[in-house]
């Protein structure tokens, strides 16, 4: 068994370069050879692809990659894709949960304090029907479910704003800071739009954390910015963090600090390919390629992404964390296929 | 003269791009004179201006509808027997494939020259070149009104009840689609006589013989990587007639590197990589590791991957590359590869060997796939024969006499 000690025993965002490669260097040499020795398919990428092979995120869906017997896995998380198509299917044991539900800890207490805050959901109770099958929906909730205290659900079954519900949480704990976490979109749709229909403003403390991406705000023109106000004035809620993760790096999201940059922590690590070489070192705006230490139970550690976005620095950000910090621009821009993947096939 | 005039609800998601529903269906004899002067009005609208040159694939087609080329074929179809006692069959329907552009065009002229009124659903996604070619369509049948009610080039989505609707009144159909669109449409009712042509998905595969490969002088090298590459990038290797797997005979390593590098060059200078196709090769090439498809080391290249099989397949149809993504293997004998030609094979593209050779080959095998076999380079040249079929003669009917 891997031994993370020293990787907690560290501060989040306290390790400068020099030190980080140093970390990095052993660690993914130690997790490669775990990975190699406990999961077959991904001994054979690494025999051809070299030793640290980035995995496409779109491989869990047509490969099942796990590095612990079948009986060992205490939840398989599956993440939400585009309706119709299959699902990536992520295998995780007790050891691997734990650990990212301990380092989302870690990192999201640099942003809001390490007190437990009353938290708001902004979703729905409804989205834990299957205990054993987790949606990345359920995933994250179930993540920050660990960083609060007497969680209330903000939205019905319907994704209808629970009035009542919500108009006591805020009355109960007016004045104190308070932590409201849910997906972008949702956020947006169903509880900032509902709101503002219903003419209520609410008088809240605190931290708003969400993430889950902005392909569909985008689509209707609503920017980060234009997320952060509207929320702030209709909620009170002036710290809005944004953040980057995905189903199979759960734990070492990448939060978005004081600055609108997105943060790359002890836990993990950010690159960007060549999106036509898949060549590392790439300058400017490319395929973002993510590292996360944490996964022992599927080999994710190394992870190609199929969204683009540019490094700004590293361990130069003025909020004062260290590490490397970058921005997305959203998913790599689609191919124009001449003929056509479509289903439809002939000649 | 007889007709079909289609309205009503079922036809309410149908767009005319050209022609008209109010169709003449009664048969014109196989290369009727004025269906060749309307072809080659269209053919000349279309070379003319800019954009033949900027679609090779409208200027293949309106090359091939050429005056001249058209004389040929006449004069070829009529030295055939029976050629004199022949008339189209009356209204054909086509539902044209979705995934490349122009060949509802080549579709619908077969049809035309075998003498038939033509209904072509063209594909939904709206290629620039499907607009272009029925605006020249429309523009020829301005001047030839002999033409005007003999076809119709429509859009609807996949699933409206208007095929159904035409499939009622049709004397032929072309159905180009998957295994399971011919399979939903080919069920729909049709009159007693009606006269099916499916154009399935089939799966292409290339032969080259090492030997002609390593003497190959380095122009003709140049030639054919330029030919293989209009057979596969071109369309992204979704022609069922691109080849996927290539089979060589006589084969060495350096004979392999020698194809391989000349097409590399070749794509370099050619091919728009994109992302996303990045994307899905890296994906193809990981998921072929992990089911140890490949054999040696697969070396990942974003513009040419090539994966040696380890061992055939049965079936090999599941190999299927895309944008720059191929499988190879190497033969002892040609008689290897026998056994794994199933009915799925449509084109079999070759180097460095003798077709006719080939032809007997399959035929002295009983093979029951491979009907097409061409030279590398001419994948995607589609013709009056087709996946087996002699378009204008199974369009026609014979009027015996005697």
């Amino acid at each position: 068994m891997l031994d993370y000690s020293d990787v907690f025993a560290l501060e989040p965002f306290a390790l400068g370069a020099q030190d980080k490669n140093r970390l990095y260097g052993a660690w993914l040499d130690r997790l490669g050879a775990h990975h190699r020795h406990f999961c077959a398919p991904y001994a054979r990428l690494c025999a051809t692809l070299g030793n640290r092979p980035a995995l496409p995120v779109r491989l869990f869906k047509y490969v099942d990659l796990r590095s612990v017997a079948s009986h060992d896995v205490a939840r398989t998380m599956t993440s939400s894709g585009t309706s119709g198509q299959q699902v990536s299917r992520i295998y995780l044991d007790k050891d691997t949960s734990a650990r990212q539900s301990k380092a989302l800890t870690r990192i999201v207490s640099s942003f809001i304090g390490k007190k437990r805050l009353p938290l708001l959901i902004i979703d729905s109770s409804a989205v834990f029907k299957d205990r054993a099958m987790f949606s990345a929906r359920g995933a994250g909730i179930r993540g920050f479910s660990l960083l609060g205290r007497d969680t209330c659900y903000a939205l019905d079954a319907d994704m209808k704003v629970d009035m009542a519900a919500v108009l006591a949480f805020a009355k109960k704990y007016r004045g104190q800071p308070t932590l409201l976490f849910g997906f972008t979109f949702m956020i947006w749709q169903h509880f900032y739009l509902a709101l503002r229909q219903a003419d209520v403003k609410l008088d809240l403390q605190g931290f708003l954390i969400h993430g889950g991406g902005w392909k569909k705000l985008t689509n209707i023109a609503v920017s980060n910015s234009d997320f952060k106000q509207a929320l702030s004035a209709q909620t009170g809620i002036t710290h809005v963090f944004d953040y980057y993760g995905m189903v199979e790096q759960t734990g070492s999201i990448f939060m978005e600090c004081e600055q609108g940059h997105l943060h790359a922590s002890v836990f993990s690590d950010v690159d960007i390919l060549d999106p036509l070489t898949l060549e590392p070192g790439a300058t400017g705006r490319g395929c973002i390629c993510t590292t996360s230490l944490l996964p022992t139970s599927y080999p994710g550690h190394i992870l190609l992404t199929e969204d683009e976005g540019e490094i700004l620095g590293q361990d130069t950000c003025p909020c004062g964390r260290l590490g490397k910090y970058f921005k997305v621009y959203g998913r790599m821009p689609g191919a124009e296929i001449r003929g056509c993947s479509d289903t439809y096939v002939a000649g | 003269m007889s007709s079909v005039g289609f309205q009503g609800d079922n036809l309410a998601d149908v767009q005319v791009l050209a022609g008209t529903l109010d169709i003449d269906n009664s048969p014109l004899a196989p290369y009727a004179d004025c269906t060749l002067a309307f072809l080659a009005d269209v053919s000349q609208r279309l070379l003319k201006g800019q954009t033949a040159r900027q679609f090779p694939d409208i200027a293949a087609f309106a090359y091939w509808c050429r005056a001249a080329h058209l004389k040929e074929l006449k004069g070829r179809f009529l030295a055939s027997e029976y050629a004199s006692g022949r008339l189209g069959r009356g209204l054909a329907l086509h539902i044209a494939p979705a995934n490349i552009p122009v060949n509802f065009a080549f579709s619908f002229v077969f049809a035309a020259l075998a003498g038939n009124a033509n209904i072509v659903r063209v594909p939904s996604r709206d290629f620039a070149q499907i607009e272009l070619i029925c605006a020249a369509v429309a523009e020829s049948l301005k001047q030839y009104s002999e033409m005007a009610r003999r076809l119709a080039f429509v859009r609807y989505p996949a699933t409206a009840p208007a095929t159904a609707e035409f499939s009622a009144h049709a004397d032929a159909r072309l159905l180009w689609g998957g295994d399971a669109t011919i399979a939903r449409i080919g069920a729909l009712a049709t009159p007693p006589r009606c006269v099916d042509i499916h154009f399935a998905d089939r799966y292409s595969v290339a032969l080259l013989d090492g030997a002609a490969i390593t003497t190959a002088r380095e122009r003709d090298l140049q030639k054919l990587a330029q030919g293989f590459y209009n057979d596969t990038y071109l369309m992204d290797q979704n022609a069922c007639s691109s080849p996927h797997m290539l089979f060589w005979l006589n084969a060495s390593k350096s004979a392999q590197q020698r194809f391989w590098d000349a097409v590399r060059t070749e794509a370099a200078g050619l091919y728009r990589l994109q992302p996303q196709m990045v994307m899905d090769k890296y994906v193809q090439v990981c998921s072929d590791i992990i089911a140890e498809v490949g054999t040696v080391k697969v070396g990942f290249d974003s513009l040419l991957t090539v994966v040696d099989v380890s061992e055939l397949p049965r079936d090999l149809c599941g190999l299927r590359g895309i944008g720059g993504y191929f499988y190879q293997a190497t033969l002892t004998h040609l008689n290897q590869l026998a056994p794994l030609i199933s009915d799925r094979y449509q084109s079999l593209l070759y180097y460095g060997l003798d077709p006719r050779f080939l032809q007997q080959w399959v035929i002295d095998h009983r093979l029951r796939g491979i009907d097409r076999i061409v030279e590398l380079g001419k994948a995607l040249d589609i013709d009056i024969i087709w996946d087996g079929y002699d378009l204008v003669t199974e369009l026609s009917r014979i009027v015996d006499a005697r």
